[in-house]
């Protein structure tokens, strides 16, 4: 089971994975997530579902190598296994046809985004796409969410590649030419989510961000994943993972991502020493 | 014969305090077969037998002791195995002082101490380890098929109960051990988890097949068990962490129990980095609350190696909910307890990361609705304990993610499922459900005894469909 089907390198870095699990496959929505082991000592982490193929079974996980789990992840070939893999977890994302909606991604959190794009699209929306990145190299999934697009902006900051500028330089621009949005999706690093959110209050646009917290069991069990939304605490694994962007504490959110950053390099490091990099 | 009876129980070997302070291996080291004995000698055979009537599933109690002092270990075994499905984990487990032990008519003789029952039990359960395995042949499971959510000591009891009377059962488990809190949340230096696989093994070979990294609501949905099973039983306990939602509760450091143990046992944390989950290494701990998990935080945090870890509970200590020897392992090991203290704020650095807690002195007034003394905060009594990590043990609500997917299971005014304690059944007539779940947090022996009737149950459930 959880046998990796295919494997690709799509950016620097970012591996686009089909892995065979087919209750996942058959139960899952866009929005939710999965939570996966590569090894019996292995740590849980959880990655979103880009893709889910029903009918093969398979679903499709794009990741970025941050750390160890995913550094050991992209030594995976083709028909290895993962130990564990858990879900589909978290809400699915609400899709209904809202009129004109704005989907804003950044980084490997494209990856999410793009199965939202795609359903919104086919319930009847009006979907305009920011996607943006350093580089353009980095831009992942571009002709895929243009595809269910009806408007499709890339920013990079170098200006490799469509504006030069950051995702919100693009927001403002929609707004400028009198763009009527209902409602965003910001999905990305956490500091565009949090200054897109802030754009996206700005131009009185509401707006889902998804949130990465760190998380243990993805199940509601730990509270590891808490975040403040609108001065309340949740659960980002059960209640989430979308919430009121307007309403993120993102410094805190900041904040407890780097929790564990001495002892995940003290992991990656004794992992590039045994596997010899 | 009472004259001869020993006022204190036989002397059982435990870890020196100061050495397992600092290891994760069990603390206590069982009896010897001569010692044990010598113990099940303490024993007055009681025609009565108040320690049955003490018993949550009523084992026979003054029974299985008397084969043990006859030194007939197979019998003492099967009158155990008549009445537990989990003898091992219960010998180690069971708060014994309130249950069999509390009524134990040696206890109440003046200046004694009641027979050691629940070592007595760990004794034979552990001695039937230690014997070569009978080969199991599952029985023949035609009667009909069962499915069973959660693996705690409710799921794993009825799995194992109706596969012995010829169902197929298939247990589905979140997470990716089976086990439920005697995984996940009772450490390993309390209960071996070698013992708890070990018992799940043992289900498994009487043709129970357990499915983990399976979530029922998400992976699999309510309505593809229930067409496809002719019952179904819900044990998903009691596990989502109530937080007391102080000022800096998500400060860097602060922790619910329920993360800081599942790193710890599930995830093996205290094996970092040869595991790939950390936890902090703290120097300054503090702990809130009173129960088990509370003391399982506490003497963790030690084991990790903490200076200094205190306890703050807001009662007294004659309301301290947890096992008593756990408390006294717990002092025994350099634990420091602040009772009628409650926390008010979490303070933290210009980092976010937690420095210290404000505390307040409490102190009892008028009973509440348990009947205990309400503790009342005391006036300008505040004060400020410092530590780099916290550790809030205050309780656990219902997991809800399968309540969340099923809308047609009835709770109650607190949000556990709604079943007859005696039969599991709720008003679905083909879902029963027991455990945690239904009673809110409470004991592996209710868990395990209400999975026992539950497995009855749903037997004449079925039988009675196909009749
Ligand atoms: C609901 C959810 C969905 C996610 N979906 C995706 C996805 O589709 N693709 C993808 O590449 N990543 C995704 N992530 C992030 C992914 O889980 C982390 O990158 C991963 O846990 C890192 O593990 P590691 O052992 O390789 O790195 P670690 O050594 O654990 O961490 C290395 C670095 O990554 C950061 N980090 C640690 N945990 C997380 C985290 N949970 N999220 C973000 N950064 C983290 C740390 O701050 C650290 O700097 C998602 C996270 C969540 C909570
Ligand atoms: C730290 C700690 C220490 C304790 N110490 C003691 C003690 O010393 N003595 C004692 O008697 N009791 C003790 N208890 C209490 C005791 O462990 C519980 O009462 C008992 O485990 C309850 O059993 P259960 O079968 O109802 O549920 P649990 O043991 O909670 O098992 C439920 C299982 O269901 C799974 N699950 C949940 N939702 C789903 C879903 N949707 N799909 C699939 N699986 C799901 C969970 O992952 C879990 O594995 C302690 C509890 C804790 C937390
Ligand atoms: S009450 Fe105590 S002495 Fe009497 S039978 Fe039970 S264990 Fe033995
Ligand atoms: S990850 Fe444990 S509660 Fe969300």
């Amino acid at each position: 089971m959880f046998k990796i089907l295919s494997k690709r390198l799509i950016a620097p870095k970012e591996y686009d994975i089909w892995v065979d699990a087919p209750r996942v496959a058959r139960n899952g929505k866009a929005g939710q997530f999965v939570v996966l082991r590569t090894s019996e000592k292995g740590e849980r982490i959880p990655l979103t579902v880009a893709e889910y193929d029903r009918e093969g079974g398979r679903i499709r996980i794009i990741f970025q190598v941050v750390g160890k789990t995913t550094m050991e992840m992209a030594q995976l070939k083709v028909g290895d296994s993962l130990h564990d893999l858990l879900g589909p977890l978290g809400n699915p994302s609400e899709i209904e046809n809202l009129g004109t909606v704005l989907m804003v991604g950044g980084g490997v959190g494209i990856a999410a985004l793009y199965p939202i794009v795609k359903e919104l699209k086919e319930v009847g929306n009006r979907v305009i796409t920011i996607l943006g990145g350093r580089t353009a190299d980095l831009v992942i999934l571009k002709d895929e969410c243009a595809a269910f697009s009806d408007e499709l902006l890339v920013t990079t900051d170098d200006g490799s590649e469509g504006i030069k500028g950051v995702v919100t330089d693009a927001m403002q621009l929609l707004a400028d030419r009198g763009e009527k949005i209902s409602q965003a999706w910001i999905i990305g690093p956490t500091i565009m989510m949090k200054f897109a959110s802030l754009k996206a209050k700005e131009l009185g646009i509401p707006c889902w961000v998804s949130l990465n917290p760190i998380m243990i069991d993805g199940t509601g069990m730990c509270g590891c994943c808490r975040v403040t939304v609108n001065d309340e605490i949740r659960f980002a694994c059960v209640d989430g993972p979308e919430f009121d962007g307007w309403g993120v504490n993102w410094n805190e959110f900041m904040n407890r991502m780097g929790q564990y950053k001495n002892e995940e390099k003290i992991s990656l490091e004794k992992y590039q020493s045994e596997v010899g990099e | 014969m009472a004259p001869k009876i020993t006022p204190k129980k036989t002397p059982i070997s435990e870890q020196d305090p100061v050495v397992r302070g600092k290891n994760f291996d069990e603390v206590c080291l069982g009896y010897t077969l001569d010692e044990a004995r010598l113990e099940a000698t303490r024993c007055l055979q009681c025609k009565t037998a108040p320690c049955i009537a003490g018993c949550p599933v009523a084992i026979d109690i003054p029974g299985f002791i008397k084969a043990l002092a006859e030194g007939d270990l197979p019998k003492s075994w099967e009158i155990l195995s008549d009445a537990t499905s989990l003898p091992a984990v219960c010998g180690r487990v069971c708060p014994q002082e309130t249950q069999c032990e509390g009524v134990c008519t040696v206890g109440k003789i003046k200046g004694k101490e009641p027979v050691a029952i629940g070592k007595l039990e760990r004794f034979v359960a552990d001695w039937k380890a230690s014997q070569p395995e009978e080969a199991i042949t599952p029985p023949v499971q035609d009667k009909g098929k069962v499915a069973v959510v959660g693996s705690g000591p409710a799921g794993l009891t009825v799995a194992g109960d109706l596969a012995k009377m010829g169902y197929k059962v298939t247990v589905f488990e979140a997470l990716h051990e089976p086990g439920g809190v005697l995984m996940y949340g009772i450490p390993e230096f309390r209960l071996p988890k070698e013992i708890v696989r070990r018992e799940i093994g043992n289900i498994r070979k009487l043709g129970v097949d357990v499915e983990v990294n399976a979530v029922v609501g998400r992976t699999v949905t309510i309505e593809e068990l229930r067409s496809q099973f002719d019952a179904l039983f819900i044990g998903t306990g009691a596990g989502t962490p109530h937080f007391m939602n102080l000022p800096g509760t998500n400060l860097n450091g602060v922790f619910s129990a329920s993360e800081y143990l599942t790193r710890i046992n599930l995830m093996h944390a205290y094996e970092f980095p040869v595991y790939d989950t950390p936890t902090k290494t703290s120097k300054k701990v503090v702990v809130v609350g009173g129960g088990n998990v509370a003391m399982d935080a506490a003497r963790s945090a030690l084991r990790l190696r903490a200076d200094k870890v205190t306890v703050v509970y807001r009662r007294s200590i004659e309301e301290l909910p947890a096992r008593i020897e756990e408390y006294h392992h717990a002092v025994e090991e350099g634990i420091v307890f602040n009772f009628l203290t409650n926390p008010v704020e979490y303070i933290g650095d210009e980092k976010g990361n937690l420095k210290a807690v404000r505390c307040i002195r409490m102190e009892l007034g008028e009973p509440d609705a348990s009947g205990r003394r309400r503790p009342v905060p005391i006036k300008g009594s505040e004060f400020v304990i410092e530590a780099d990590t916290v550790v809030e043990a205050i309780g656990q609500g219902s997991n809800k993610v399968l309540l969340n997917a099923f809308p047609e299971l009835k709770l109650n005014k607190w949000g556990y499922i709604d079943a007859d304690e005696k039969t599991g059944a709720t008003n679905l007539p083909d879902v029963f459900a027991g455990g945690d779940i239904v009673t809110g947090a409470a004991t592996v022996i209710l868990a395990m005894g209400v999975g026992r009737d539950a497995a009855r149950s749903i037997d004449s459930y079925i039988q009675s469909k196909k009749g």
